[in-house]
């Protein structure tokens, strides 16, 4: 059985290589053969599953030894893999989802000449992802993490012809970067500390070090997750990495590479649970981006970039279970399935949209589509339905388990975090419904030909306003993509349920993980009706705002608020004058310095002796004469010099 | 007679020599001023052999002088060619060769 | 008597040099193939080397020879390889072939405006190459400190024709300000060389006079040195060893570069053609680095320990200057080098850390910096040479009419940006761990270098390869059959060296914990002794930590 762990990886990575190197001889059938091997390493996935729940709970680990990678000195770098269940579960949601999206793919990019390629990324991809959650060490975990993030790059700035999709390919590899910096900080802690840094070892060792040492390795870890996982302060990236085709929007940055943070959080439990420093950290960045989020998911017209707010604000939940301890990791993973499921339903709905709309993203051009997309509307609104929270679908059941834990982690804190959760399962469910109300229902504002935004100059004014408009034909898509949207939906409905049926999930992860009650200051029927009156409210409110009245088709100019929402609450803006301006200032006076200073002291040098030889030159008078009197001065200093040195 | 007496009259010969070739213009002039140095070194290693009471000195006399015939033939075959084409022998007016 | 396997692998391109350079001026091609033939004829023994070496032998250096050559002065031709030389000298050798095949058609322009049938630039080029080849090997190979000064100097001669004779002539418009520009660098290049090889020199005689003083007879064998030390014989004063150990770091420090003597890199590689430029940062430079390990650390270990502190500083402001620097350029080949000078700064960073982490890391980081600069500056070189320009600014799109094109560039980037699966992530990698371990602060701040590395190499990579296709890159050929050959096994090499490093781990380690035993540094302990069973599971011990 070991040996299938390294074929889930290598059948995606060898179908990466196929259709990178391949050639054009594999246009035509390179679609097929990418998403055979992810259904392949799906099956292979599912095989082990089965003889995973063959076995008792607590050997139910399984390792694979490949080969010794870096051998240096202490530092061992194996290339080892390891399969417990909270890796499977990371493998069946990456090929699961990634099979379906595959399908999707086949229909939603069939027009694009680079398909293939496509393709390639994709399996790219899963390789890396699933290198991720399988690697034994935090080394080999760190390849599968730059891994995602090559794949991320190339599949955002798919369409490079773009400037906007390669900017923001660039933009989410660096900010990336900055957390991978992070996680290298902390494998090189992990070295000096344990001198390993596998994870058998390290976390099994955690009781020995001091709390100063894990608090270090905690927040480095920290700053990983919340690079990848677009966390507050690296979140800017994943607004703008809705470049990208929507496929990737829904495999990437929905459902999987995003959610790594999670999983390393929760593979690192040991070491955040003696750490309570860091753990506090990881909370109060679950909480602040939960509602960051939120609030910018609210003012985004672009249906991909509120649903990328979105997605931001849901990651922030899982951080925040994550961060709770024992109490809230199996928690946090189980939201990160049911998320995944739904978040990457409610995003191919989006691309199934815009296949119909002719790549129109405003969702002030949308508008009625209910009629014209019925599966589409329907998937959709179950994906809806699941994210706010509905009672009875996936997101219900755990989203309300992260908010009670919360509560449950005692306090003040318990009552801020609590609160926080509280408040954004509100705002999910006023932003959900706005999207759902703008796209599916109201006056069909895409008959009518756009107008420039006074209110965002930015918005360039479409080409059709030059010539005559003609309105786009809502349609609705094929069945490749079709088909896995109506997938995804019943796992937006069902996984929940049967996840929470005897706590079965969380019994699953519990040797893994670990797990704890929780005590709540409020009882669980309490938190459960707070939540959906919260939810009623934010529903009934966007009902209000943009069911009652007609959706204006140009962006009102908005409160202040409203406006720096758009813009992703500022933080571009701060990070364009501190990071941008700054470092371009800082590199021009470096480049002055270096040829000013550093290259001018040497270039000086050199003139000082070129002026130094130009004074001595003039010795040279071309009269014999005067070279006679040099020849004497210069046997005079001679002989005074040898008498000289004789008296001494 | 004292033969550091002889060096006396050495370094006489040869202030004279130097201040000659610093102070006339006349290429000949210079070259016979050189040529006084050149013997008042001689006589000055003669005189070192005789104070010595070896050959050393008087042999490299002798290389002296088969140097300085060499010389007076290149050197002035060099005066006689600036004469010809300058019509002058006065060294300051070939001053042409600096940087 | 065996076989002198040493002498042969230099003597080869030696030869190489002389008989490419004695065709006639008609059969240029002729030459070009007599060069290529020579360079795999060394990198077939560089090979020999390798398979031959015996990473587990006793005795710090293997294949031996030694002659006596000036005896008076205590001179001898003595030759010998660790684990650390025999990897440079199969890097040095397996890049020939690829400059001569990447430079195939470099002095063709040459060799059509000169009509004066005696001067032959194309036997030139790859005779001087060649020439280049066989000192650099002799640098590495040699254990006699007098022998590798003089191929360590003797190799600036054929780099000044190179750099000025045989210059980029893209971008310049102007021929005669050309020129002027590619003489400035040729100059430049030879006379920072020159004061660092001549203070060198000064310490040479220096540390002839301290062991004839102490020994008796004056030597320049590094292992009878070492030996001479480790025995006690051989005492210095601290004042005379640092002194000494200043002379040789400061034309080491120039040859590699560290800030602040670096200046004459941009210009060096900013002017010559695109593979005389990876012949500068990928194998000649690499001389000064490998000096600083062989002979540095083992001749004056207190010395080094003493400079240590300043020089981990100077390499860090290497790493971070240089990545800033490369931010800012606006040539192709000059962002190359100031990014060199970022990387040269972890392998100084690597080497004084004085972990066995920190300098195999080093050395891995010199062969791989050595293959992933060969890949990016080449596919650059025939980028430059198809729109003729240097300038980012003048390209755009090109991703779209030249997609293998880019895809290199984009791996030999990624390469330069250490992402892991490639080789160079192991190398730096292991220097940041090997610095980290004995000095955190420094080791955290060098890990900001794989930021400002992605910010360079993407930022590139975007100007030039993506968005609208311009005018000029309009039709752009993609690459051909000759450049895929020079392109596709530096990324192979790549690639396989990432995933499997173990083959040069093996060969670098023993040589690496040699140097360290001479310099008597330990590796730190971790604080925690972790019974490291690498294959057990973690879950239960997990779980019950978490109690």
């Amino acid at each position: 059985m070991e040996s299938l762990i390294a074929l889930l990886v290598g059948a995606p990575l060898v179908g990466a290589a196929v259709l990178l190197c391949g050639g054009k001889r594999l246009d035509r059938t390179g679609h097929w053969l990418g998403t055979l091997l992810a259904v392949v390493s799906f099956v292979i996935g599912l095989v082990l599953f089965a003889d995973m729940l063959g076995r008792g709970a607590e050997d139910r680990a399984l390792h694979q030894h490949l080969f010794s990678w870096i051998p240096v000195g202490g530092f061992q770098a194996d290339v080892a893999f390891q399969l417990d269940q909270l890796s499977m579960t990371f493998v069946l949601l990456i090929t699961g989802v990634g099979s379906l999206i595959h399908i999707y793919s086949i229909g939603y990019m069939e027009h694009d000449e680079r398909r293939r390629r496509f393709f390639g990324y994709l399996n790219l991809f899963l390789a890396a992802m699933l290198l991720l959650v399988l690697a034994d060490n935090y080394l080999l975990l760190y390849v599968g993490w730059e891994g995602v993030g090559l794949a991320s790059y190339l599949l955002i700035g798919f369409w490079q012809h773009k400037p906007s999709a390669a900017t923001a390919a660039k933009k989410a590899f660096l900010v990336n970067r900055v957390g991978d910096m992070g996680l290298s900080i902390a494998i090189m802690l992990m070295f000096t500390t344990f001198g390993t840094f596998a994870f058998g070892p390290v976390l099994g060792a955690v009781g020995d070090t001091s709390e100063g040492k894990l608090t270090a390795i905690g927040l480095m870890l920290l700053l990983a997750a919340c690079g990848k996982s677009a966390q507050v302060p690296l979140q800017s990236w994943l607004g703008d990495a809705m470049e990208g085709p929507t496929p990737v929007s829904a495999l990437i940055h929905a459902a999987t590479m995003v959610t790594a943070g999670v999983y390393l959080i929760t593979r690192s439990g040991a070491i955040f649970n003696g750490a309570p420093d860091a753990q506090t950290a990881v909370v109060a960045v679950g909480a602040v981006t939960l509602l960051f989020g939120a609030i910018v998911g609210c003012a985004k017209d672009d249906i991909k970039k509120a649903l990328a707010g979105s997605t931001m604000s849901q990651i922030g939940y899982m951080i925040l279970a994550a961060g709770l301890g024992p109490i809230g990791y199996a928690f946090a993973i189980m939201h990160l399935v049911t998320h995944g499921f739904f978040k990457a339903g409610l995003f191919l709905g989006a691309g199934s949209v815009m296949h119909g709309m002719n790549d129109e993203v405003d969702m002030r051009r949308y508008g009625g589509l209910r009629k014209y997309m019925p599966i589409t509307f329907v998937t959709f609104g179950l994906g809806y339905l699941a994210i706010i929270g509905f009672p009875g679908l996936s997101g219900f059941f755990s989203k309300d388990k992260i908010i009670e834990a919360a509560f449950a982690s005692g306090g003040t804190q318990g009552w801020i975090l609590g609160g926080a959760a509280l408040l954004g399962a509100g705002i999910t469910a006023f932003y959900m419904t706005r999207v759902m109300l703008m796209t599916f229902f109201g006056e069909e504002r895409w008959r009518k030909a756009p107008t420039p935004s006074p209110a965002e100059p930015s918005v360039e004014p479409a080409a059709e306003t030059r010539g005559e408009y003609t309105p786009p034909h809502p349609h609705e898509s094929p069945k490749s993509m079709t088909l896995p949207m109506i997938l995804l939906a019943f796992g937006s409905v069902f996984a929940g349920g049967l996840f929470s049926i005897n706590e079965a999930f969380v019994h699953w992860l519990e040797p893994v993980t670990s797990f704890e009650h929780g005590h709540s200051p409020l009882s669980a029927a309490a938190v459960t009706s707070a939540t959906i009156v919260v939810l009623l409210f934010g529903v009934a409110l966007a009902w209000l705002q943009y069911g009652r009245k007609p959706v204006p088709a140009v962006a009102p100019r908005g409160s202040f608020l409203t406006r720096a929402a758009r813009r992703d609450l500022l933080q571009d803006d701060f990070n364009h004058v501190v990071l941008v301006r700054g470092g371009e200032q800082l590199t021009r006076a470096l480049e002055q310095i270096d040829h000013s200073v550093v290259d001018g002291a040497v270039n000086g040098t050199a003139v000082s002796v070129g002026g130094l030889s130009g004074r001595l030159r003039r010795l040279q008078t071309g009269y014999v004469r005067s070279y006679a009197l040099q020849m004497l001065g210069g046997a005079a200093v001679l002989v005074f010099a040898t008498l000289l040195m004789r008296g001494v | 007679m004292n033969p550091i007496n002889y060096l006396y009259l050495a370094a006489l010969l040869f202030t004279i020599g130097a201040a000659g070739v610093l102070i006339r213009r006349n290429a000949i002039v210079l070259f016979m001023c050189v040529e006084l140095m050149l013997n008042a070194c001689n006589l000055a290693f003669v005189a070192f052999s005789r104070l010595h009471g070896n050959l050393d000195g008087q042999i490299i006399a002798f290389f002296t002088m088969v140097v300085a015939a060499a010389e007076v033939v290149v050197g002035l075959a060099i005066i006689v060619t600036i004469f010809r084409t300058r019509h002058t022998a006065s060294v300051d007016d070939a001053s042409l060769m600096k940087l | 008597m065996s076989f002198p396997l040493l002498t042969a692998t230099a003597a080869v391109p030696a030869i190489g040099a002389v008989a490419t350079a004695a065709v006639p001026a008609a059969k240029r091609t002729a030459a070009k193939w007599l060069a290529l033939l020579f360079s795999l004829a060394t990198l077939a023994l560089a090979l020999v080397i390798a398979v031959r070496f015996d990473p587990g032998a006793k005795g710090p250096f293997q294949l031996s020879e030694s002659h006596a050559w000036i005896a008076d002065f205590g001179v001898r031709y003595e030759l010998g390889v660790d684990g650390i030389s025999v990897a440079l000298i199969a890097l040095t050798a397996l890049l020939i072939p690829f400059v001569i095949l990447a430079g195939w058609h470099d002095a063709d322009a040459l060799d059509h405006d000169n009509a004066n049938r005696r001067w032959r630039p194309t036997q030139g080029l790859f005779a001087l190459i060649l020439a280049v080849e066989a000192m650099v090997i002799l640098s590495f190979e040699a254990t006699d400190v007098f022998l590798f000064y003089i191929f360590f100097e003797a190799m600036l001669i054929p780099m000044y024709f190179l750099i000025g004779g045989f210059g980029d002539r893209a971008g310049t418009h102007d021929a005669t300000e050309g020129a002027a520009r590619r003489s400035s660098a040729a100059v430049k290049f030879l006379l920072y060389n020159l004061a660092g090889g001549l203070i060198m020199l000064a310490a040479v005689i220096g540390l002839y006079a301290v062991t004839a003083d102490q020994l008796g007879t004056g030597t320049f064998s590094l292992s009878q040195i070492v030996q001479a030390r480790a025995a006690g014989e051989l005492t210095m004063g601290a004042g005379t060893e640092r002194l000494l150990f200043l002379g040789f770091f400061f034309a080491f420090a120039v040859k590699a570069p560290l800030w602040p003597l670096h200046t004459w890199l941009p210009g060096a590689m900013g002017e010559s053609t695109a593979p005389i430029a990876v012949l500068i940062t990928a194998v000649v430079d690499k001389v000064g680095t490998f000096a600083m390990l062989r002979f540095c650390l083992q001749l004056f270990p207190e010395a080094s320990k003493w400079a240590t502190p300043v020089i981990l500083v100077l390499a860090l402001i290497s790493i971070l200057y240089g990545a800033l620097l490369a931010v800012a350029q606006r040539d192709i080949k000059r962002l190359v080098a100031y990014a060199s000078i970022s990387h040269f700064g972890f392998i100084i960073l690597g080497i004084f850390a004085m972990t066995s982490q920190g300098q195999s890391g080093a050395t891995l980081y010199m062969v791989n910096h050595g293959i992933s600069t060969a890949a990016l500056m080449l596919v650059a070189g025939f980028l430059i040479t198809r729109r003729g320009s240097r300038l980012i600014a003048d390209y755009g799109g090109v991703q779209k009419v030249a997609p293998v094109l880019a895809g290199t560039f984009l791996i030999g980037g990624l390469a330069t940006l250490s992402l892991p699966g490639l080789a160079p992530f192991v190398s730096e990698f292991l220097v940041l761990v090997g610095t980290f371990s004995r000095y955190p602060v420094i080791g955290i701040i060098a890990t900001v270098g794989i930021v400002l590395a992605a910010l360079y190499v993407l930022v590139l990579y975007q100007r030039t390869m993506t968005g609208p296709v311009r005018a000029e890159v309009q039709g752009m050929p993609d690459l051909k059959a000759r450049e895929l050959v020079v392109v596709a096994p530096l990324i192979a090499l790549l690639l396989f060296l990432g995933v499997y490093p173990k083959p040069l781990t093996s060969i670098v380690n023993p040589a690496v914990d040699h140097t360290l035993s001479v310099v008597d540094r330990q590796d730190p302990k971790p604080d925690v002794r972790v019974n490291a069973e690498p294959h057990e599971a973690g879950s239960d011990r997990d779980a019950e930590a978490a109690k």
